[in-house]
């Protein structure tokens, strides 16, 4: 354990060394603030209208339906599609093109212990994300009554979502020294997991419901609305186990060439 | 402290080393030599546990690189040719990194830091960006680097490679005054680095050794003699001294002793053939010739590769310093 932590400590730091932590931090802080604005702004304009109209019982729409699920469900995820591949994508293919990776690698710790480390690092920063997008959430709930539980719910999914890209990036940044290759490959690969859903839309059988299930994007509904289905905890952790487990292949792999 | 048995490795089709066995001792500098693509680096990245062998086995500290690698790496050091450090990281941070990773324990990480950076001389830059430090700094951490857990054995690729003559005499300073504590392995392709540091050196080409000995004994058998090998059936000291009155012999060395046969190491002068001439005088003392033949590797070809000219040497003498 003392290793795993070792190794993330240095990971995360070299973020802060290195312009990738404040750069993704402050891409994601202006989109996300745009975001929320945007989904603050309809909610109110929505709001005023229907008072307008009716102004039966003077209920307000939900602001979990307007605003929470929307930005977490939505918009966010895929800006994370792009930016989390600039996290993952120096882990091993920067250790490699600096030769570092021997000195990890001839130290007395595991594959796994490194493999661990790394993830843990990345994501450590990724919460930092994490607490940024759930500060504006909290701001909702300093002036306004959303359900709390649905939010919870959707933490939770956000986290595991984030965990399953950084831990398919992690892998493909194993097979390449250079970390721009491993950045493009990261976000095409997530990308495309993340549309296969629409596969739903037009193949009806039993194979394309399989293929649609395998999308990033078809497991997190029911975290968004509130659910933790077993099922969607267990794809996430899946894809995350399997990321590591193939990450590991591919270390392994890695001592037999020159 | 470091046994190599029978260790080859291929990357594919291609064999890089090839049935390598030798030993280092507790305490010893021992010199690996040998031109560049050798297979010096192959070797110290199976021994280091960076790579698996193919075959054969390979002991450090007594526990073997495959079966207990973790127990291994705890009492392994490794410079590899391209210091591996984080150029964003200060020296102090790099160091305490390198010391959690090594388990170092905690207590002692920042005793450990000071005493090895005044070890190599790094104290007044500990504060500094490594990307920011000169070629012979960054060398000098990644040496501290490999010192942090007072490891038993020291594995250094090319240690003086790519340094100015001044920091090359520093490096080599240094790694005498390691010996005794440690036991170092080197590897070079530059002929006078290993007579200034090394005690005993491995003489490697196209993946396998082909000499060992002493510098001295190397530089002697380079400086002009033939070796053929004799077996013979008879009486050992007899042989000797027979062998010793052909003309052209110089010396005579026994070789191993078994069943009544006797070999001998015969050196000549350079560029004669004795052989004919050591055959006739075993022959006419009625003993049984049965094997007579050149050692087969010429030394001389695999030194005509390695780089002779030494940088820091030459600038030493004042002479303008050549490409290397």
């Amino acid at each position: 354990m003392r290793n795993i932590i070792a190794v993330a400590g240095k990971e995360l730091r070299a973020y802060f060394h290195s312009p990738i932590a404040y750069l993704v931090m402050t891409v994601y802080t202006v989109a996300c603030g745009f975001v929320f604005y945007s989904y603050v702004a309809i909610y109110l304009e929505d709001t005023f209208r229907m008072q307008m109209m009716g102004g039966a019982g003077g209920s307000s729409p939900s602001l979990n339906e307007y605003i929470i699920r929307p930005m977490l469900e939505g918009f966010l995820m895929v800006i994370l599609l792009f930016l989390l591949p600039l996290v993952s994508m120096r882990l091993y293919a920067e250790e490699k093109r600096s030769g570092t990776i021997e000195l990890l690698l001839t130290s007395p710790l595991t594959d796994l212990q490194i493999i661990l480390g790394k993830f843990l690092g990345t994501m450590a920063l990724f919460g930092m994300l994490v607490v940024l997008t759930f500060f504006y959430v909290g701001l909702l709930f300093l002036y306004g009554n959303p359900n709390g539980k649905p939010v919870i719910a959707s933490a939770l999914g956000f986290i595991l979502y984030g965990g399953a890209l950084l831990a398919i990036g992690m892998w493909i940044s194993t097979f390449t020294k250079n970390q721009i290759i491993a950045g493009a490959v990261s976000m095409v690969a997530l990308l495309l997991l993340y549309v296969l859903v629409w596969v739903r839309d037009y193949a009806t059988g039993p194979v394309g419901q399989f293929i649609a299930n395998i999308s990033l994007s078809s497991h997190i509904d029911n975290f968004a609305k509130g659910v933790i289905d077993l099922g969607d905890v267990c794809y996430y952790v899946s894809v995350i186990a399997l990321g590591i487990f193939f990450t590991a292949r591919s270390v392994e792999a890695l001592k037999g060439r020159p | 402290m470091i046994e190599v048995q029978d260790l080859t490795k291929r990357y594919g089709p291609t064999v890089a080393v090839s049935g390598v066995s030798f030993e280092a001792q507790k305490g010893e500098v021992l010199g690996f030599l040998g031109p560049n693509g050798a297979g010096k680096t192959t070797t110290m990245r199976v021994i280091t546990g960076y790579l698996p062998p193919s075959s054969g086995k390979v002991r450090v500290a007594g526990y073997d690189v495959v079966e207990e690698p973790l127990e291994a790496k705890r009492r392994t050091g490794y410079l590899p040719e391209l210091p591996p450090v984080y150029p964003d990281m200060t020296v102090v941070e790099y160091l305490a990194f390198v010391a959690r990773i090594k388990g170092v324990p905690r207590r002692e990480i920042k005793k450990r830091i000071a005493e090895t950076s005044e070890r190599v001389a790094i104290t007044d830059v500990q504060a500094r960006q490594i990307g920011q430090l000169s070629k012979g700094y960054r060398q000098r951490v990644g040496l501290a680097q490999a010192l942090i857990h007072n490891p038993e054995v020291l594995v250094l690729d090319e240690p003086t490679a790519g340094l100015d003559p001044k920091q090359i005499i520093e490096t080599r300073e240094l790694i005498k005054n390691l010996a005794g504590q440690h036991t170092v392995v080197l590897s070079t392709h530059i002929l006078p680095e290993v007579s200034k540091t090394c005690q005993r050196v491995v003489v490697i080409n196209a993946g396998k050794i082909v000499a060992v000995g002493t510098p001295d004994e190397l530089t002697h058998r380079l400086q002009g003699y033939e070796t053929v090998l004799i077996t013979a059936e008879g009486p050992a000291e007899e042989i000797r001294e027979r062998l010793q009155r052909v003309s052209g012999v110089n010396m005579v060395e026994p070789r191993g002793a078994s069943d009544g046969r006797v070999t001998f190491e015969v050196h000549s002068e350079k560029g004669k053939d004795v052989r004919a001439e050591l055959a006739r005088a075993v022959v006419e003392s009625r003993w049984r010739l049965l094997e007579l033949k050149t050692s087969g590797l010429s030394l001389e070809d695999i030194f005509l590769k390695l780089t002779t000219r030494d940088l820091g040497e030459m600038t030493a003498d004042g002479q303008p310093s050549g490409p290397n």
